[in-house]
């Protein structure tokens, strides 16, 4: 069977009109699929270096370059949980923050819980300074995340409602 | 002086601000509609040129001029890059510019093609600004179904697509070589210069890459012209020749220990010390500040006592800083440590640096060590040597690198050993480790 469905495979055509260039398409397509399966399998990378025309070493080589996509071999949980580190947050505590949420999750940042519903993680700055310390849940900013507000998140992210 | 009238943030907070028919109420697409009507795209260029707006992503080159670098009568097709990828630690202007009014910056995006003959916008967008992304791409569609965007715009022979592009947290991915690479699906590994992008860059083709807050700047410069834009700001030093001026409105980001930290429009010039006092509700906990970054951290430290310095693009040179940067302030008080913001701003450089060149990526891997000695209390008095070399001979201004990353990364490092070097050596001195919390885990 193959790694990649119809529904994945036609959002990537999608993308082919746009650019010159079938390459410009990796990291649309990358993104595609780690939204999708919360990782990128060897498989998978074999299916877009195909569609794409390019070797799956090509494909590997740019998607090792981000430190943002998760192999097969540590997938993403349901949830990532993005905690900034870089100087407005550490001024107000986001590296405490980040502390407090590895021991509350008991976990390193990089890794997922044990539920699989949270996968924490350190950030550079998020651009929403103004908001430090600033996490960010998948791809929305939350400001002003004190201990407190950090476990309410937890909370949420970990209640089978949250979808 | 008079209260300044924001035009960039003049919309946000509105009710229904990002989309086209409030735009449009408020008098937008004006400006496009007079550069098709009235304006040749060479005409479009001078009033850049003449209202000497300078790029707002960091590197300050002149707008229009940069527009005039692309060869001449080119059979196509040109590409404009859009730059949002706005990683600048300490930044988040450009957030706020595409949120919350996002046709401005798409009009300066539509008239800076029409100028520049370009056929297709890619917009590459920094993934961690997913509003904003989800805002540009109804923005984009409400174009397409309006003839604002495709063939024939506005029943002219204009025709343009523009696209989203998301990165993948990747700090180099901003510069614009490195950006140009990412977009194409490669490494984001900056290439070397010349040739610059105006020459060959996206698709081997000629490439106008530019800044959000710029673009944003170039609709109003169309609807007001290039002598409203220079009643704005601070005029070319009549003693420095090759000074451009630092004219228009400007955004600042203002954070770290202020009372209310936040993103405020003034005139180009402002200094850090009234940003701070009356705009950011002055140093948090009736403290005194210690210092501040003033222009993202790549900009170098200024000490309290260099407040007063005006934040223009000569500014911050004056005071040993690399320049004006992206202009975001970011205050620490006189109880932090300058350890820990140096530890702080050491390891994102070296978590960031792309890794080509080797004394950028070696480099900002031993001040980062040298750094995380220090809050172990096993700093020595030599290392303060050793940074300051290091600062000095890593980036593009000594030669020895491909982007100005490594620039970026000497600079606050070089400006703490020289503006701090008694409280760095009594740290060394004491052997104390670093008051504030290690962080449990400290990948890197
Ligand atoms: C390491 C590095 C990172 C950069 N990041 C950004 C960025 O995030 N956004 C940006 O507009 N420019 C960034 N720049 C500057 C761009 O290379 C380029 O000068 C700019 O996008 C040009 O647009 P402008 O002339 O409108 O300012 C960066 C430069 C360097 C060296
Ligand atoms: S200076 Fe640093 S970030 Fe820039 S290309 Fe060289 S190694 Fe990469
Ligand atoms: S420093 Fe944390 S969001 Fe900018």
């Amino acid at each position: 069977m193959p790694a990649l469905n119809p529904e994945i495979r036609r959002k990537i055509e999608s993308y082919l009109p746009r650019y010159p260039s079938k390459q410009a398409v990796t990291l649309p397509a990358l993104h595609i699929v780690h939204d999708e399966m919360r990782c990128v399998s060897n498989a998978a990378i074999e299916e877009i270096a195909e569609m794409l025309d390019l070797a799956p070493a090509e494909v590997q080589d740019t998607m090792s370059f981000y430190e943002f996509f998760h192999t097969e071999e540590a997938p993403m949980g349901k949830t990532r949980l993005w905690v900034c580190r870089s100087l407005a947050c550490a001024l107000r505590g986001g590296d405490e923050l980040l502390s407090h949420l590895c021991r509350k999750l008991n976990v390193q940042p990089g890794d997922t819980t044990a539920d699989g519903k949270i996968t924490l993680e350190f950030a550079e700055c998020l651009g929403a300074c103004e908001g430090a310390p600033a996490v960010m849940i998948d791809d929305e900013h939350e400001h002003n995340v004190t201990p407190e507000a950090a476990e309410k998140i937890v909370e949420r992210l970990r209640t089978p409602l949250a979808g | 002086m008079a209260e300044f009238e924001p035009v960039l943030l003049r919309r946000v907070g509105k009710v229904d601000s990002a989309a086209l028919s409030t735009y449009r109420a408020d008098g937008g697409y004006r400006a496009l509609t007079k550069a098709l009507n009235e304006m040749s795209p060479a005409q479009v260029v001078e009033l850049v040129k003449d209202s000497g707006l300078r790029g707002r992503g960091g590197a300050g080159f002149p707008c229009g001029v940069k527009w005039t670098f692309l060869p001449k009568d080119h059979p196509g097709p040109i590409y404009l890059c859009v730059n949002a990828d706005e990683s600048e630690p300490c930044t988040f202007n450009n957030r706020i510019l595409m949120e919350d009014d996002p046709h401005q910056v798409l009009e300066g995006i539509l008239l800076a093609c029409y100028a520049t003959r370009a056929s297709t916008a890619y917009l590459y967008l920094r993934y961690e600004y997913g509003r904003a992304y989800r805002v540009l791409q109804s923005a984009i569609d409400e174009l397409y179904a309006a003839n604002l965007l495709g063939k024939n715009i506005l029943g002219k022979d204009f025709h343009l697509d523009v696209y989203l592009h998301r990165g993948a947290a990747a700090y180099i991915c901003g510069e614009e070589t490195g950006l140009i690479e990412s977009l194409e699906g490669k490494r984001g590994w900056p290439r070397i210069k010349p040739p610059f992008p105006a020459v060959e860059g996206a698709f081997r083709k000629p490439t106008v890459v530019n800044n959000i807050e710029t673009l944003a700047c170039v609709t109003h410069i169309i609807d007001r012209g290039s002598a409203w834009f220079k009643s704005i700001g601070v005029p070319p030093d009549p003693k420095n020749p090759r000074d451009a001026g630092s004219y228009g409105p400007k955004l600042y980001c203002i954070s770290g220990h202020v009372n209310k930290p936040c993103c405020v429009e003034l005139p180009l010039g402002v200094t850090v010390r009234e940003l701070v006092e009356k705009y950011g509700g002055g140093v948090w906990k009736g403290r005194k500040a210690k210092g501040c970054i003033p222009g993202g951290i790549s900009m170098g430290i200024m000490t309290e006592s260099e407040f007063d310095t005006p934040l223009d693009f000569n500014g911050p040179g004056r005071v040993g800083c690399l320049g004006l940067g992206t202009a975001a302030v970011t205050i620490f008080d006189d109880q932090t440590s300058i350890v820990d913001v140096l530890y702080n701003i050491c390891r994102f450089f070296a978590h960031e640096s792309c890794g080509q060149c080797t004394p950028c990526r070696e480099g900002t891997g031993w001040m980062f060590k040298i750094m995380e000695r220090f809050r172990r209390g096993q700093g020595r008095i030599e290392d303060l040597q050793i940074l300051e070399e290091v600062g000095k001979s890593i980036g593009i201004m000594p030669g020895t690198t491909i982007c100005g990353l490594a620039d970026g990364a000497g600079w606050p490092v070089k400006n703490a050993v020289a503006k701090f070097r008694l409280e760095l050596e009594e740290f060394i001195k004491k052997g104390v480790q670093s008051e504030s919390a290690l962080p449990l885990a400290m990948a890197n």
